[in-house]
């Protein structure tokens, strides 16, 4: 059962086959089982799921259910739920357990679904391996010597584990793509603005979106119809009619121009990966796919501007860990000043203060046009080549990241190779971009390679059929890790 | 243009995180390097274009002026550090 889609799930429950409860039961046993080896999951609340779980079974018994009510779901504990702990991965809010539910918790659960847990990620989201969280790395389940990515890394490696059938995301620079990519999983990151930030925990609030991961891209529709829509609460959050996105799944893909970047093509690209991405192509053009080769000449700008732009935007959104309302404080200080100095030095690791600096230091007087100012810029100019491609293609694909999963310790000594596995995904974030991940093939020793389909503004429905299609001709997104059902 | 320990030690500060020297000077290093990848920047001409501060050029919407959110003082004081009489608790600012 626990290899089941959401959509098989769906029938099951809704035919009376299994019930929430005894769903529910077996992905905890799982977890229970393999959550010491993977460090997938900081919180499991058997008590809360299985409560969620009665009242969704109860509410499928009075005929009030809708598809995805009772199917089990992991929360990134990036988002705040009410009664559970909520760390975003950091020492600093260790003992936050949070007052209200974010709004893409609210609607998770105004649908039924069941919270089996909250993953472990990066600390903050800021980080590719899922090493900087202070609750300990997690592992990949292709192979528990390399990471799952990040910093999405707990969900992403809990849905390739089978420990939950879906989760939730985000992605600032990657953070869900990236993860999925190296997870053999999909994962998608919505147009900016089509999901609420309420309750998200703040990161780069410019570049910040909340989306799905799962199996397959149908699953990610379900799931983004139940995530996506108005939230006054949000000021960025856009008001649009609803739409189902799986809407155009059936759709041919007859007709469809790919556009090719060169620039992702270019050195620094794993032959290995190459050669997936490369047979993926080819498989969309038996599909009826016409290429088209096009450039975004100013991509390779999107990693040095992100790490101006995402931590000035940090190191004023973390500002409000203070140790005076909430999380961490230290326990010994001499006045105020050494209070929030111990605190904060205390609650945050390494990475979180690196970019705290770099941002604090980029939003310094002499220093703001010269890098901030400038870097918005940049921001716009790498916007605009993509609103030029799109003018010659419907979709574009390359890489999700320049290599499979990397070994734990590999790049944590040296923070620019880490910035730089990122760099297919982070353009994408800045230009405000729906961006999905979708598994296409192995490496030499077995990891998943993802392949990225970027769309134009509000175009989810197009890629998930896009996905879709692809994932009726082929299989990769049906592989399972060595040992998993 | 070279980063200094000054200026580590300077940003420490106004983010109010305290650093030891050793720990300065190992965030020198790495930000060193951080800003070698940044300074790429420097060597592509802007003049003329508008910066961009958000993906969909929005103007943000206005609300009407009406309270939305009840009384929470008790729900969000009981996991603050230190609360007394519905007031946070810090150390005493004015003598």
């Amino acid at each position: 059962m626990s290899n089941a889609t959401l959509k098989e799930l769906s029938a099951q429950l809704a035919a009376g086959a299994c019930s929430s409860v005894e769903l529910s039961h077996d992905f905890l046993n799982k977890i229970n089982d393999l959550n010491k080896a993977l460090g997938c999951f900081i919180t499991v609340d058997t008590e809360r799921t299985l409560a969620q779980a009665k009242a969704a079974d109860a509410q499928r018994a009075a005929g009030r259910g809708g598809p995805l009510t009772g199917i089990p779901l992991a929360h990134k504990d990036i988002f705040c739920a009410q009664g559970w702990l909520t760390t975003c991965g950091s020492r600093m809010l260790a003992n936050f357990v949070a007052p209200y539910d974010a709004h893409v918790v609210e609607r998770c659960n105004a649908a039924g679904m069941v919270t089996l847990g909250k993953t472990n990620m990066d600390e903050f989201a800021m980080g590719s391996s899922n090493e900087t969280s202070y609750y300990g790395p997690v592992r990949n389940p292709w192979n528990r010597d390399v990471v799952p990515g990040g910093s999405s890394g707990g969900s992403a490696a809990a849905v390739a584990a089978r420990l939950a059938p879906a989760a939730t995301g985000t992605d600032t620079g990657g953070s869900i793509r990236q993860p999925a990519a190296l997870t053999g999983i999909c994962g998608l990151k919505p147009t900016y603005g089509l999901v609420s930030r309420y309750g998200m925990i703040a990161f780069a609030s410019s570049l910040d979106q909340a989306g799905p991961m799962a199996r397959s891209a149908e699953d990610l529709g379900l799931l983004l119809n139940v995530m996506a829509g108005h939230d006054p609460r949000d000021s960025t959050s856009l008001e649009r009619p609803g739409e189902d996105y799986n809407r155009d799944l059936a759709k041919p893909l007859a007709g469809l121009r790919i556009g090719l970047p060169k620039e992702f093509f270019a050195a620094g690209l794993t032959p290995d990966v190459q050669r997936a991405v490369e047979a993926a192509v080819a498989e969309y053009k038996k599909l009826g796919a016409t290429v088209i080769d096009i450039s975004l000449p100013n991509m390779e700008l999107s990693v040095p501007v992100y790490y101006v732009l995402a931590p000035a935007e940090a190191s004023s959104n973390l500002s409000r860990f203070d140790g005076v309302r909430y999380g961490h404080r230290a326990a010994e200080y001499t006045d105020l000043m050494d209070m929030y100095k111990r605190s904060r030095a205390e609650g945050f690791g390494a990475e979180v203060k690196r970019r705290i600096l770099i941002g604090t230091y980029v939003l310094s007087h002499g220093y703001y046009d010269a890098y901030y100012i400038h870097a918005q810029k940049l921001r716009r100019l790498i916007a605009r080549d993509f609103t030029e491609a799109f003018k010659q293609c419907d979709v574009i694909m390359g890489p999700t990241s320049p290599t499979t999963a990397f070994r734990l310790g590999e790049k944590s000594a040296d923070p620019v190779q880490m910035y730089l596995s990122d760099i297919y995904t982070i353009a994408v974030n800045l230009a405000g971009l729906p961006g999905m991940s979708i598994p296409c093939g192995f490496d030499g020793g077995g990891l998943p390679v993802g392949l990225q389909i970027i769309g134009n503004y509000f175009d989810e429905a197009r890629m998930l059929n896009v996905a879709h299609q692809y994932q009726l001709a082929t299989d990769w997104h049906q592989r399972t890790p060595p040992g998993v059902q | 243009m070279a980063l200094k320990l000054d200026d580590v030690q300077r940003a420490a500060h106004l983010a109010r995180i305290a650093v030891d020297d050793a720990e300065a000077g190992a965030a020198l290093a790495q930000l060193t390097r951080v800003f070698g990848l940044i300074e790429q920047m420097q060597a592509v001409d802007v003049t003329g274009i508008t910066p961009m501060s958000h993906a969909q050029d929005l103007v943000l919407r206005l609300r009407p002026d009406v309270v939305t959110e009840g009384d929470q003082r008790d729900r969000f004081q009981a996991i603050a550090p230190e609360v007394e009489a519905g007031l946070y608790l810090v150390p005493r600012v004015i003598e």
